[in-house]
């Protein structure tokens, strides 16, 4: 005895933490004028900052000046060049742990109703915590090491990654799924064919929005322990009263930042565009 | 008649055609023996359908026709091997029906195409899952066929209703089967398009010399396309009454404005409407 299948039910995504409301349609395109506008702005603020700074003479260790955050940029360029990698080494390990479990656990998950029942409420716990709290616990376990890091990382951007990808595999769509078996689909082409690409688009939206968390908790765990990684540099330039170099810090972790937006924007250009 | 078709549709499927028409016209090509399905719901057991029996003959154009509701649909998977019946058997020539038949090719409401692939991509699924080399001469032909060439890179998004119904026939076709199985696929197209579509499928299965089961809720589409309507009551699903429809081919959609043509259509109706009781959602186009 089984349930009346609904035939033509329609996908429909719901839940979903982050940015689920992001769509990679042509709605993000931007017209020429646009883009010049957003220019302008940049140019006016950095302008206008800097001509702020000068005039009321605020002193650089209260706030520096756009051109001196700049040129310390350059001339720190080499001792923050080691910190900057490790904190990309530990950014990219965690994540691909987190987000590789993560995705995998969605798969399998939601094929099962009732664990997935079970199991999401502790997955919410996982998204809802901050997992650097969990820092001081794991480096008494792990040392100072890049180790604590990565498991932070893991653990921040795992869960992430897995509710928005649960929300994406739980679209069911019988009709299309029929349609592959009609053609004598194997469960494992049906996966393939059918669930990832039907899942690709909150997929997405889950990896970046478990990047973007991996990314926060790099950083903060740097700051918490340790004596390496762009964290541990922002406590250290402050405690020195270096604010440009300070600034110069929180440049390259925006621009870190803004990087993993746009790669994953491309990426879901390019494979989850039929969605709008 | 089946042979004063236009153009043959494809090389390979004139020997097939001609070889129907020499065949005694009785032959089966599919039976469902006895087929009943029961589903569990909140409320309790639905009976969808009850111990149906009915013939598919080698090579004929045959319409399901009924309300909402009747089990068509579930006939039809079940037919599909998509899935089982409660009791009952479902064969093709000497193979029993319990799971999909690459002799079975299935079109479903709204086309049901991937809206991440394009055109061509939507066709060559078949292809992928089967794990062969995509026949791109036949692919290119069928596409021809149906007026879709030049928009094989397009996402379904971007073509209409209709064209969208062409291209999920030229996947179906693609891979060669013998029956195509059709769930009201024109049913979410307007008039015209409807129209259109009807002749379409009316010149495919004469140049091809496929078997057709086509489900309808449509008694002037049953009529205007069928060699034999079966009709259905609801609740549970039975096979009422079948009819035989002897109008010459290929059939002009004028004929449905034709005296004699809505004769049928209202005889139908009566009879639908006399035999199973009061009826809703039985609509006359």
């Amino acid at each position: 005895m089984e349930k009346i299948p609904e035939f033509n039910k329609k996908p429909a995504a719901t839940g979903g933490a982050g940015l689920s409301a992001m769509s990679f349609g042509t709605g993000g395109a931007r017209t020429t004028l646009e883009v010049i506008v957003i220019a302008l702005v940049a140019v006016f603020i950095v302008c206008g900052t800097e001509l702020y700074l000068h005039l009321f003479k605020v002193p650089h260790y209260v706030f520096p000046k756009p051109s001196l955050i700049v040129s310390a940029l350059f001339t720190e360029w080499p001792n923050i060049w080691p910190h900057f990698l490790i904190t990309i080494y530990e950014l990219l390990v965690g994540f691909a742990i987190g987000g590789s479990i993560g995705f995998v656990l969605a798969a399998v998950i939601t094929q099962f109703p009732f664990v997935e029942k079970v199991v999401t409420p502790y997955i919410l716990l996982l998204v809802t915590t901050p997992m650097l709290a969990l820092v001081p616990l794991l480096i008494l376990r792990f040392g100072f090491g890049s180790e604590p890091r990565i498991i932070a990382v893991a653990l921040a951007s795992g869960p992430m990654v897995m509710i928005n990808s649960a929300t994406g595999f739980r679209r069911v769509d019988l009709a299309k799924i029929a349609l592959a078996r009609s053609f004598g689909a194997s469960t494992f082409q049906i996966f393939t064919k059918i669930r990832i690409p039907m899942a690709m688009p909150m997929i997405i939206v889950g990896l970046m929005v478990g990047s973007i968390f991996g990314l926060l908790t790099t950083v903060g765990a740097e700051m918490v322990g340790g004596a390496e990684g762009l964290g541990n540099r922002l406590t250290y330039y402050s405690a020195l009263i270096r604010m440009p170099q300070f600034f110069a810090v929180i440049l390259i972790l925006a621009i870190i930042g803004i990087s993993i937006y746009v790669f994953f924007f491309w990426f879901g250009k390019k494979w989850a565009s039929w969605e709008t | 008649m089946r042979l004063c078709g236009k153009m043959n549709f494809m090389a390979v499927d004139t020997k097939k055609s001609s070889l129907s028409a020499v065949k005694a016209q009785v032959a089966n090509k599919m039976e469902v023996r006895g087929a009943s399905k029961f589903y569990q719901t909140k409320s309790g057991n639905v009976h969808a359908l009850d111990s149906v029996s009915l013939d598919v003959r080698e090579g004929e154009f045959l319409c399901i026709l009924g309300p909402s509701g009747c089990g068509k649909t579930t006939l039809l998977w079940s037919m599909a091997g998509l899935h089982d019946l409660s009791s009952g058997q479902i064969t093709l020539g000497a193979e029993t029906i319990t799971r999909p038949n690459p002799q079975i090719a299935m079109i479903f409401q709204d086309a049901n195409l991937l809206p991440w692939r394009n055109l061509q991509k939507n066709i060559e699924l078949p292809f992928e899952i089967k794990r062969t080399k995509p026949d791109h001469a036949r692919m290119k032909k069928l596409i021809d066929r149906v007026g879709l060439s030049g928009f094989e890179s397009k996402f379904p998004r971007e073509l209409s209703g209709g064209m969208q119904q062409r291209a999920s026939i030229v996947r179906s076709l693609s891979v060669d089967p013998s029956v195509l199985l059709m769930d009201e696929p024109f049913g979410a197209l307007d008039a015209f398009t409807r129209d259109e579509m009807n002749l379409l499928i009316q010149e495919i299965w004469m140049e091809t010399g496929k078997t057709i089961c086509f489900v309808t809720h449509s008694i002037t589409e049953a009529i205007f396309l069928a060699d034999r309507v079966a009709v259905m009551s609801a609740r549970p699903g039975r096979i009422a009454e079948i009819y035989n429809v002897d109008i010459p081919r290929p059939r002009s959609v004028d004929i449905q404005t034709r005296p004699d043509f809505i004769e049928r259509v209202l005889h139908v109706k009566s009879r639908i409407e006399h035999g199973g009781g009061k009826q809703a959602g039985l609509e006359i186009v």
